[in-house]
């Protein structure tokens, strides 16, 4: 039997005299093991669907299981039980401020009434497998936003939980700290064997650690698979899109490349490809400086994400043969993908 | 009255009594003290019945909250003094006299509460709901969320605001004093006003300035040691 069921679940919230349908008839299933990624633009409802997980918000109607349990079934006091077998991480970190680390780690096993001095063994043990050794009596206040997630980790996997719920783990952080997040999410569903179901706006998130998808667009899943499967044939508009902000869009074409080198006849034509990873500094003013080159921007489309460029720019690079080839080079080894037009 | 006639009345020593001072200054801070305890703990029940009143989306509860809002209204906006003397026979029916440091008691918890309930409800309001959200899915009790959360995360807020609520009482004893209370207002206002002894007058408010300082002071530093924001 599947760990989580949904079947025909929705969710409305009566709001004055509307009406708002957060989740339509919403059918999946995740196995025990696995990371189930849900993705869709903000408004989507996937805050409110995994929310629906841990009995947060009550389905409206439709069956919801999970761990053999019915949801809607369960009383106050069984379903606050039920909650304790369930961690779940967020977008802000929601750690208590005045608890220091170890203090806030803790929580959920007082909570769940372990005695004290088994508490701090186990928020050490935690604190080990997140990486924040020695880090335990410093305040949340003093962390970083990496760490702060770490600590909420930690936090989540306190009671040894079946099920991690994700809600946007990753969205407050840069595109570094993303990837050691996700990477230990990663090594906890493998060492653990924790499952995993978490929402993301980012298909890269999904790319990187899912292994099944589900696309969401206004309260319903329009698309769901293994993350090959998805992203090789993408169906929907939706899904298309998603697909798209992941590979980046060659806007520039063969020919109009070709069109660009027969009317700059001065310099050299190159598209300069940022993929986000190292250019945090402004590359091109500084090549500019370095070299002895002159740099015009032809066209393209760049954009900025947490301090990191993105996109492609079509350039023409006027001045000696060598300084332009010196200054290409500088490209490269920023991590700036590089085609000259013209070289063959 | 000429400057030197001034000075002699806000400077002439030989009717200080330092004794007086000292019963004085203790009655002002038993009271202080006895009707911030009940203030403390009426506010924190008050306060966090307001919270959750107004966090509740049930339809009755909108309309117990408009109740018990409009009445901590009306007892924080009834000015102090008057609220005194209305409560002359409560008192006496509670405690036989309504004179003295100990009747002023009851006044000054039924002005202080209302007012230091409406500061516990706001700081409450202003406890992450995030975190909230994460002890709910932690599988927290509701006192156990209040407990561990609330109280917790809203520390600073509580305490600055007992910090003002004391020093508002303080205020309130002075005003006490001059009805019979005790304390140092009733010393500065029978000893010095009646009696034309501007000195004792000057001096009693000197006192009850060092209090305020002293009070302030220990709530600032209160404040700052269990903020780790
Ligand atoms: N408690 C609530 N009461 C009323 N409406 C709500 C409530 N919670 C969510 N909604 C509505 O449900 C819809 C889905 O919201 P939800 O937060 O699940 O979206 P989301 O996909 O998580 O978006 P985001 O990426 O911005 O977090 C929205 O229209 C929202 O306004
Ligand atoms: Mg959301």
């Amino acid at each position: 039997m599947s760990l989580i069921s949904l079947k025909k679940v929705t969710k409305r919230f009566e709001v004055k005299n509307d009406t708002i349908l957060a989740v339509d008839q919403v059918d999946f299933t995740v196995e025990e093991g696995e990371i189930f990624g849900i993705v869709g633009y903000s408004g989507a409802g996937k805050s409110t669907l995994l929310r629906l997980l841990n009995g947060l918000e009550e389905t409206t109607e439709g069956r919801l299981t999970v761990n053999q349990q019915e949801i809607a079934h369960l009383k106050a006091k069984e379903l606050r039980q039920f909650r304790k077998d369930i961690g779940m991480i967020f977008q802000h970190f929601n750690l208590l401020w005045s608890r220091t680390v170890l203090e806030n780690i803790m929580l959920p096993l007082e909570l769940a009434k372990v005695p004290a001095d088994k508490r701090c063994e186990r928020a050490e043990e935690l604190l080990h497998l997140v990486g924040l050794d020695g880090r335990g009596s410093a305040y949340p206040g003093q962390l970083s936003g990496g760490q702060k997630q770490r600590v909420g980790i930690a936090r989540a996997l306190a009671n040894h939980p079946k099920i991690l719920l994700c809600d946007e783990a990753t969205s407050a952080l840069d595109p570094q700290t993303t990837d050691e997040v996700l990477q230990l999410l990663k090594q906890i569903n493998q060492d653990l064997g924790v499952t995993i179901v978490l929402i993301t706006h980012e298909m890269h998130v999904i790319r990187k650690i899912c292994h099944k998808v589900a696309v969401m667009e206004e309260g319903k899943i329009v698309e769901q698979g293994n993350v090959m499967e998805v992203f090789s044939h993408p169906k929907e508009e939706v899904t298309k899109r998603f697909v798209q902000q992941e590979t980046f869009p060659e806007v520039v074409e063969e020919n109009t490349l070709d069109y660009f080198s027969k009317n700059y006849t001065q310099g050299k034509i190159a598209q300069l490809t940022f993929r986000g990873e190292k250019s945090k500094h402004p590359i091109l003013s500084q090549v500019i400086k370095e070299f002895d080159v002159d740099i015009s921007v032809i066209q393209g489309q760049i954009q900025e994400i947490n301090h990191s460029s993105f996109g492609t720019l079509i350039v023409e690079l006027t001045g000696e043969e060598e300084e332009i080839r010196a200054a290409l080079n500088k490209f490269i080894l920023e991590g700036v993908g590089v085609e000259v037009v013209g070289d063959e | 009255m000429n400057n030197k006639g001034i000075k002699a009345t806000y400077f002439d020593f030989s009717n200080l009594d330092a004794e007086k001072f000292k019963t004085a200054t203790q009655e002002t801070l038993m009271m202080t003290i006895v009707s911030m305890v009940f203030v403390i703990v009426l506010g924190l029940l008050l306060g966090l019945i307001l919270y959750s009143l107004a966090k509740s989306n049930k339809k009755s509860s909108s309309f117990f909250y408009s109740v018990v809002s409009i009445l901590s209204n009306i007892f924080r906006s009834i000015p102090f003094i008057i609220l005194i003397l209305l409560l002359i026979p409560f008192t006496k029916a509670l405690l036989g006299t309504f004179l003295g440091a100990k009747a002023a008691i009851p006044a000054l918890v039924i002005s202080a509460t209302p007012f230091y309930a409406r500061l516990v409800e706001i700081a409450f309001r202003e406890v992450d709901e995030g975190v909230l959200e994460a002890a709910d899915g932690m599988g927290a009790s509701k006192l156990e969320i209040v407990w561990k959360i609330l109280l917790a995360e809203s520390r600073p807020a509580l305490i600055s605001g007992i910090t003002v609520t004391t020093i508002t009482m303080i205020g309130f004893t002075a005003m006490a004093g001059a009805v019979g209370g005790g304390g140092l207002g009733q010393l500065a206002y029978y000893q010095g006003y009646m009696q034309g002894d501007l000195t004792t007058t000057l001096f009693a408010t000197i006192l009850i300035l060092v209090i305020v300082f002293i009070i302030q002071w220990i709530g600032d530093l209160l404040v700052t040691r269990v903020d780790k924001r």
